[in-house]
């Protein structure tokens, strides 16, 4: 009777856990799906689903009017930049709060996060003016600059909480043996915190890849991302719904192929140390 | 290969990168619309002309873009050299010097053929700051089968109580017809540039002559109570939401008997591919109440070259092709007449073969030229535009009114709370900037 039960439960969560998947991933199939239609199509109401004459015109059209690759190459740049930049300053400053902790630490911690509170365009013009007098608008150099900077306090947080999960005796092993901090750090404890690190990288891949104020106010023509891609079918006066569709599908694909083949590692990482 | 051959080889290969080299290149900051992107299309006829210029295009969405290039302008980022602006901006840029006047526009530009009014829209003392690339104001469109069916004839020019009557008369909400579709959605450019243009036809404004708010006068009263009236009555479900583009998918699924808005939306609303309504569409100016002024806006995207760019004489050689007659017949020879950008020149208004192109182009044109920017209301006003005041404050005021506006179409609250709010916040905004004590 207790393994029916469990069993029923069991059917019932997964019942549960598809439907509350399917709704979060309605909106990018959906996407997808008018990426395919005509504008009229795009636009009927009621809209049709599944079945409406398919078309890959719109993705014709969008790699005809903009040059698509030129934009996801700036993305990968910048959001691999920003990431790779991020971990080789978060990295030390993570390991020093988390094993060798002062008494001020909690509050350092506190008050990186507490610049994530900021609304971004408190700070635009002020940015913007240093940008200008250093020659670093529409470089992706500055994108990756800024973007590190802005997601640099999750970085941290993320890695000093993996970092506390792993006992300080290993590390104390290590420079007894006669490791040096650098070897303490790059063969002792990084190797140890891989799935965290993994997870930290990819999900700030991610974010960087989806910024979209700072990567619109500081890029013009060479060195828009694929943020800039998308919004260039959007429009108020005029429907372009299934162009815009298209663009977004465009924009979104590379960085769901990722998600979906690190997902595990994805997983892993941001559970990491959840049950002990 | 001889030595002459590699010498020469040679020559040609430094011939072309001192081309490469001397060319100047061009950051145009666009709009996303059909007429925007069909320049970028013909631009290559632009470039064969003048090898030297290079086009470089940035397309964005229409806030993201003003957002843009209003932070760029503000800074002297110097990012672009030619910008797609509004006749908002133009006067307020122009007078912060932030712009390059436009009066050594070539002779064959013909800058007298431009429509007055649009001319008036994008000058400051007499002086052009930005060159027209289309024009627009508003007008009825309404469905000449519907209006056959409820007995109505439609006057060339309407009154409010005619669009009252009319769309009472074309609502059928069994089968999803709605005899009236507005603009709703909040924004500055959306329910609160029609909802201005309506009040001004009723005889409001937004400030007296002493800029003090004017949201409690009986003509808001009246014209606010009368939009609700027909977008509660007659309107389509959730109007709240309801913007240009939702109101543009309504009318071509057959869904609205009439609809408020923009002229550039009769090409739209005509094209058989998009439209099922195509061939049953008539045109009127937009409803007046008698009182001199009629609920019609006026908008140009223009084209304008900021101040301390540094291609300065090719942004010029630039703008003069994109907003010419030739680029006008160009468009004409590639994708016909109905599609060559409206409201902007008189000639292709004198122009036979575009008249028999555009059945719209006779009601555009007196929209246009029934629209004064300079004198937008029955009374007397320190300010100029039609649909907004020219002021830098407005988009921020104009956003937080749109709100209030529909707060109250959505039943949040009453016609009276929400101008009450909309007078008390614009009071607010006024005193902090300066305008009242």
């Amino acid at each position: 009777m207790a393994r029916a039960v469990s069993t029923r439960r069991k059917a019932g969560y997964t019942i549960a856990a598809w439907i509350i998947g399917l709704a979060i991933f309605f909106p990018i199939l959906w996407t997808i799906v008018t990426s395919f239609k005509t504008e009229a199509e795009a636009i009927s109401s009621p809209p049709s689903f599944m079945f409406f004459q398919w078309t890959t015109e719109n993705y014709s059209t969008v790699m005809e009017r903009s040059n698509y690759f030129r934009h996801f190459w700036n993305s990968v740049v910048i959001s691999l930049g920003s990431t790779v930049l991020g971990l080789i300053i978060a990295i030390p400053a993570a390991w020093s709060m988390a094993f060798v902790p002062a008494k001020h630490t909690k509050n350092v911690l506190m008050w990186m996060l507490s610049t994530k509170m900021l609304p971004p365009v408190g700070v635009l013009i002020p940015i913007y003016l240093i940008f200008r007098d250093v020659g670093l608008l529409d470089t992706k150099t500055g994108l990756v600059i800024v973007l590190t900077l802005i997601n640099l306090p999750i970085i941290v947080w993320m890695l000093y909480t993996y970092f506390k999960e792993i006992p300080g005796e290993i590390l104390e092993a290590s420079r007894m043996d006669g490791a040096s901090l650098r070897d303490e750090i790059i063969y002792v404890l990084t190797p140890m915190a891989v799935p965290g690190i993994a997870s930290t990288l990819l999900l700030n891949v991610i974010l960087a890849w989806n910024e979209a104020f700072w990567t619109l106010n500081l890029t013009a023509a060479k060195a828009a991302p694929l943020t800039a891609f998308i919004a260039s079918y959007s429009s108020p006066e005029g429907l372009f719904y299934a162009k815009l569709s298209a663009a977004s599908t465009m924009a979104i694909a590379p960085i769901l192929i990722l998600g979906w083949f690190s997902q595990k590692q994805l997983v892993r990482g941001l559970t990491f140390g959840a049950v002990k | 290969m001889t030595k002459t051959t590699r010498a020469l080889m040679g020559a040609t290969a430094l011939c072309g990168m001192a081309a490469l080299a001397q060319a100047e290149t061009l950051t145009i900051a666009t709009v996303n619309n059909g007429d925007m992107i069909r320049m970028q299309e013909l631009s290559s006829a632009f470039t064969e002309m003048h090898p030297e210029i290079e086009l470089d295009w940035v397309t964005l969405e229409e806030n993201v873009l003003r957002q843009r290039v209003t932070t760029d302008i503000a800074t002297r980022g110097g990012q672009y050299d030619v910008l797609t602006i509004g006749t908002y901006e133009v006067p307020i840029w122009a007078n912060q010097g932030w712009l390059v006047a436009l009066d050594d526009l070539p002779e064959d530009y013909d800058v007298d053929d431009l429509l007055p009014s649009i001319r008036a829209g994008l000058s400051v003392d007499g002086t052009l700051y930005a060159v027209p690339f289309y024009g627009e104001s508003s007008m009825v469109m309404y469905r000449t089968d519907l209006a056959e069916a409820a007995g109505i004839e439609f006057p060339e020019a309407p009154t409010w109580d005619f669009i009252k009557e009319a769309a009472a008369a074309m609502t059928d909400k069994e089968n999803e017809v709605y005899g009236v579709c507005m603009r709703g959605k909040a924004g500055w450019g959306e329910n609160t540039a029609f909802i201005t243009s309506m009040a001004n036809s009723y005889g409001a404004r937004w400030f007296d002559e002493n800029w003090m708010p004017q949201f409690d006068s009986e003509a808001w009263q009246t014209a606010f109570s009368d939009y609700l009236m027909l977008q509660n009555e007659y309107g389509a479900p959730g109007s709240a939401n309801n913007g240009f583009n939702e109101n543009l998918a309504l009318f071509q699924q057959g869904k609205c008997g009439m609809w408020i808005d923009a002229t550039v939306a009769a090409s739209f609303v005509t094209n058989p591919d998009d439209s099922t309504v195509a061939d049953k569409v008539g045109f009127a100016l937009a409803p007046d109440n008698g009182l001199g002024k009629r609920g019609n806006w006026l908008w140009a995207w223009s084209l304008g070259i900021p101040a301390g760019t540094d291609a300065e004489d090719a942004a010029k050689t630039f703008v003069a092709w994109a907003t010419s007659k030739e680029y006008a017949e160009l468009v004409a020879e590639n994708e016909g007449w109905a599609n060559v950008p409206p409201g902007t020149r008189t000639s292709l208004y004198e122009n036979p073969a575009y008249l028999e192109a555009a059945d719209f182009a006779e009601m555009t044109l007196e929209s246009i030229n029934a629209a004064d920017p300079q004198n937008p209301t029955v009374d007397p006003v320190p300010y100029t535009g039609i649909q907004f005041v020219a002021i830098p404050e407005f988009q921020g005021i104009g956003t937080a009114v749109g709100q209030q506006f529909a707060a109250a179409l959505a039943g949040q609250k009453s016609a009276e709370e929400a101008l009450q709010a909309a007078q008390d916040l614009t009071m607010q905004e006024m005193k902090a900037g300066g305008y009242i004590q």
